[in-house]
């Protein structure tokens, strides 16, 4: 086990100082600088970028630069925000919750999802209802995140009017708000965006589950619990669920990677103040020290994912505790 | 090759996976001849003013977008990106990830290593914020780079599949003959390891291009992958959002094709899958 | 203390006389078939069964693998899975109740309570993530009104009494921490959790070394002598019957093709098929040679052989076993055997075939 964990820790150390480097080199290489003098859309003084870049040490060599950032990041200092002039600790103490608050969401949703669908589907292989579920998981499999987000929103915020269109929280209103009346708020906020990544990562996790679950339901220890007399809903639930759930729980671990890139579009299309939006604004500002610190983030985010993943499988299947 | 044709044999049972085949080349046919099918200049703006936004009508059949343009029109011609981008990414991702699999297969462990670590620290790379970075930081990239970003960062699992196959027809005993008998490497892969492989490349191909032009179509969308005024169905989404409320059909059309079009890439893969490579994968 | 049930109404077994007990038996199997669809064709894998087991007795189902006989005791259950399935007209009657006909809900309230089944498989048959314990807790929950830690404490002492130590530690413990025998205890002791009057034990000892077979036959004898439940054995293994059970059914090709007393059977078997199984038996007096008495193969359950399913193994065949099917024939007292020689010499005193070679493989 503990080998285990200084392998898993090596291989996260690895791609994200990999991640790291790629994000500078390419940060850095590319023309183009965050400090335009003359652009027509911002005239600043040829002085003042001067100043600008000694000051945020542009004007050194690339090699001091990268030695640099490398030496404060391991001191955890992440920086300062060109654009925002603020340090990038702080935008990012700002988005990432928010992130993370949907991102959880998202995923704990998409795993009852995923879950609870390769169940229906197993429980009925082979007939109409397995296909038409089938069917709708191959569709939520492949529909476009934002442009499933767009038309919820378009049902549900505009038609329907169930729910909030955009932000995180009820700006019209000014009447200060309780902690409870606001968690509410909020939630009305998370539902859509929740639902549209959990939608789609569901249906990842439904198609790996179907399988398991029905490999599971033919297994000599599901027909011998249905010899002792069991429930159907206990030998389904309890018997081969347990034993079926390793690839669901791996497979949601995994799929870290994929909630925070569909975090990207999604939180540009419902106006959620989260990382994505800051990495999609810090691209095109050109605000390095938050590219790379959303870089450095989100390559322990899925280390993270896939720590979580192992101990998860751990939790539900004893056979892999021993290794 | 009886093995290509068992294949076929059994691929033809699975009645969707032949439906959605064939799909897939209708909607390849169309965009090949895009000025045939399309009922008119994606580009034309008859009348930004009268002409705009309208609903879907016998003239329009799914409206136009707010320059006036013919909606199905631009799907039409957006198809050409999709699929474009799709299949050519697609191809080139799994041409090198098949490439370093052999590389991998055959190579000393040592190599063998080194590849194959490279690959698990790439596997977790955010591949999706990297290409961001670059067609944000490569001003106005043409599509060539777009498929180039695409195919660079998503050969990784294919090269891992082809490794451990290829590990396992070594030590099959044609392939212990074939080299008794003194064939050297190139023939070896040739002629015993190609056609072994090629179901699986073929598979993981198809299975690529869904995905592709799922990631294609985000791209586009934030207005970083093909850009306006050449019709994207990415591109043409985000021309919508701000008339989803009032003319929802500008956003709601080009989604429907790329669900459409992706959910065919998936079930034609799927069944090539079940039909090829019965076993495994995954 | 550890007496798993309070004893039973079932008589306690007294084996030696060869005659059916008085009374109506606690099971009784009249014309079941089991049909599976496939692409190959239909097989009928049970093909018109007729079996009893009366309280407190064991009784041996013997046949080789294929023949239907773990088939039957699915069936038994009522647990044939897609795409097999129960032919109407099939009747398994347990405790005055036809199993087949009874709603779902009240065939479980039988499974695992008075009706329980020891698994072929004891690796394959527990759950690899649940620990034993609950896995025997559950069971006494599902048919007791117990609470969580009553059923804890019984499945503690249910290991107990199965003969497994420390079974404290062993009730938190998963199955693939325990080894083969264990694991064989702790499905003897789910079987026995709440107390049955027929236990059905499918291959209870094939997957084991041969000194743990000998200790689990020891435990099953002596857990069935104290409750006073009876047995149905399902095996291959001719010496387990012989040493074991009171009286023994023969099956092959999903039909039972002798009945008789087990003392009889051994000493003069009726049926061509039962003689060859006997004089397969390897035996220290002689090189083993695998069912070197039968020639040829069980044939597959999608093309029965037409007339008796036996004849094309048979070294007594003739015309009338090719054409017509043999019904189960009296063949002395209390046993019968599916064979056209009895009827051949009907008589007062009907004598068992034995032509030469019969009981050949030198």
């Amino acid at each position: 086990m503990l080998t285990y964990l200084l392998r898993r820790l090596a291989l996260a150390l690895a791609t994200t100082a990999a991640v790291v480097t790629i994000t500078f080199a390419l940060v850095h290489l590319a023309p183009g600088e965050p400090f335009v003098a003359g652009a027509e859309d911002r005239f600043v003084p040829p002085e003042t970028v001067a100043r600008l870049r000694e000051r945020f040490g542009l004007d050194r060599p690339l090699g001091v630069q990268f030695a640099r950032y490398a030496a404060n990041l391991a001191h955890g200092d992440l920086g300062e925000s060109f654009a925002r002039h603020r340090p990038v600790a702080a935008v990012l103490a700002e988005s990432l919750p928010n992130t993370l608050l949907l991102g959880a969401t998202a995923l704990v949703l998409s795993l009852l999802f995923g879950i609870g669908l390769g169940i229906a589907q197993a429980t009925r292989a082979g007939t109409w209802a397995d296909s038409a579920l089938g069917a709708l998981a191959l569709a939520c499999y492949s529909v476009p995140a934002f442009w499933l987000g767009l038309m919820l929103l378009l049902v549900f915020g505009e038609w329907l009017h169930w729910l909030p269109v955009s932000g995180m929280a009820d700006v019209t209103l000014r009447v200060p708000m309780d902690g409870l009346r606001h968690a509410l708020d909020v939630g009305r906020h998370l539902v859509l965006p929740a639902l549209t990544l959990a939608l789609v990562n569901g249906a990842a996790v439904a198609r790996f589950h179907r399988a398991a679950m029905i490999e599971a339901l033919g297994a000599d220890f599901v027909r011998a619990a249905r010899a002792r007399g069991l429930g159907e809903r206990r030998v389904v639930l309890r018997h081969a669920l347990r034993s079926a759930l390793a690839p669901a729980i791996t497979l949601a671990g995994l799929s870290v990677p994929a909630l925070l890139t569909g975090s990207v579009l999604v939180e540009s299309v419902f106006g959620w103040p989260g990382m994505g939006r800051v990495a999609y604004e810090a691209i095109f500002a050109r605000d390095y020290n938050v590219i790379t610190a959303v870089a450095v983030v989100a390559g322990v985010l899925v280390a993270v994912g896939n720590l979580l993943a192992d101990l998860g499988v751990a939790a539900a299947d004893p056979r892999v505790r021993r290794a | 090759m009886r093995a290509l044709r068992r294949g076929w044999l059994r691929f033809r049972a699975h009645r969707a996976a032949v439906a959605a085949g064939l799909l897939v080349a209708v909607l390849a046919i169309a965009a090949a001849f895009a000025p045939l099918v399309a009922p008119a200049d994606p580009l034309a703006q008859p009348d930004p003013v009268a002409l705009q936004n309208q609903p879907p009508s016998a003239a329009h059949l799914l409206g136009t977008d707010r320059f006036s343009r013919d909606v199905l029109s631009r799907i039409v011609y957006g198809a050409r990106v999709s699929l474009g981008v799709g299949a050519a990414a697609a191809l080139l991702a799994v041409t090198v990830g098949a490439l370093v699999g052999l590389a991998a297969g055959l190579a000393s462990p040592a190599v063998d290593q080194l590849l194959m670590r490279s690959v698990d620290v790439a596997l977790a790379l955010p591949r999706v914020f990297l290409i961001l970075l670059v067609l944000a930081l490569w001003e106005n990239a043409p599509p060539w780079v777009v498929v180039l970003l695409i195919a660079l960062t998503g050969w990784f699992q294919t090269s891992r599949v082809v490794r451990a196959l290829v590990l396992r027809l070594r030590e099959s005993e044609f392939v212990q003959a074939a080299r008794a008998l003194g064939s050297g490497r190139p023939g070896l892969v040739r002629r015993h390891l190609l056609p072994h492989l090629a179901p699986t490349i073929i598979v993981s191909a198809t299975l690529d291009v869904g995905n592709i032009i799922l990631l294609e179509s985000g791209l586009s969308y934030l207005g970083l992958g093909i850009r306006p005024p050449a019709p994207s169905w990415g591109n043409m989404i985000q021309d919508g959002k701000d008339q989803l409320f009032s003319a929802p059909w500008v956003a709601a059309a080009p989604g429907l094709a790329l669900l459409v079009t992706v959910v065919a890439f998936n079930l034609f893969g799927d069944g090539l899958q079940a039909a090829f490579d019965p076993r495994d994968r995954r | 203390m550890s007496d798993p049930r309070a004893p039973g109404g079932a008589p306690p077994s007294a084996a030696g006389e060869a005659g059916p007990l008085p009374g109506a038996p606690l099971l009784e199997i009249a014309d079941l078939r089991v049909a599976f669809a496939s692409e190959g064709g239909v097989a009928r894998a049970v093909d018109g069964v007729d079996l009893a087991v009366h309280g407190g007795e064991t009784v041996g189902l013997v046949g080789e693998s294929g023949c239907g006989k773990s088939v039957t005791a699915l069936a038994i259950l009522r647990l044939v899975e897609h795409p097999g399935l129960i032919a109407h007209g099939s009747r398994v009657r347990f405790e005055g109740r036809d199993l087949l006909a009874l709603a779902e809900r009240d065939i479980r309230a039988v499974r695992g309570n008075h009706l329980a089944l020891i698994p072929q498989e004891p690796a394959a048959a527990l759950n690899p993530v649940l620990t034993v314990g609950s896995q025997i807790a559950e069971v006494i929950r599902a048919h007791q009104h117990v609470t969580r830690a009553v059923a804890a404490w019984r499945a503690v002492e249910l290991l107990t009494s199965v003969g497994i130590p420390d079974a404290e530690k062993r009730a938190g413990q998963y199955a693939h921490q325990l080894s083969g025998g264990m694991r064989q205890r702790v499905l003897i002791a789910i079987a026995l959790a709440c107390g049955p009057h027929l236990l059905i034990a499918d291959e209870p000892t094939t997957a084991l070394d041969v000194t743990i077979q000998a200790e689990i036959l020891e435990l099953l004898d002596g857990l069935q002598r104290r409750l006073g439940m009876a047995v149905l054995l399902i095996t291959h293994n001719l010496a387990l019957v012989a040493e074991r059970t009171r009286r023994v059914y023969v099956m092959y090709a999903g039909q039972i093709v002798e009945e008789a007393p087990t003392g009889a059977l051994f000493a003069a078997p009726a049926h061509p098929y039962t003689q060859g199984l006997m004089a397969a038996v390897p035996r220290a007096d002689r090189p083993a040679e695998r069912l070197a008495a039968i020639p040829g193969q069980v044939p597959p359950a999608t093309a029965w052989p037409s007339g008796c399913r036996f004849h094309p193994r048979c070294p007594f065949a003739w015309e009338k076993c090719r054409e017509e099917m043999p019904p189960l024939l009296p063949a002395g007292e209390g046993r019968s055997a599916r064979c056209w020689l009895l009827a051949e010499r009907q008589g007062p005193d009907a004598k068992t075939p034995s032509p030469q070679g019969a009981s050949g493989g030198r």
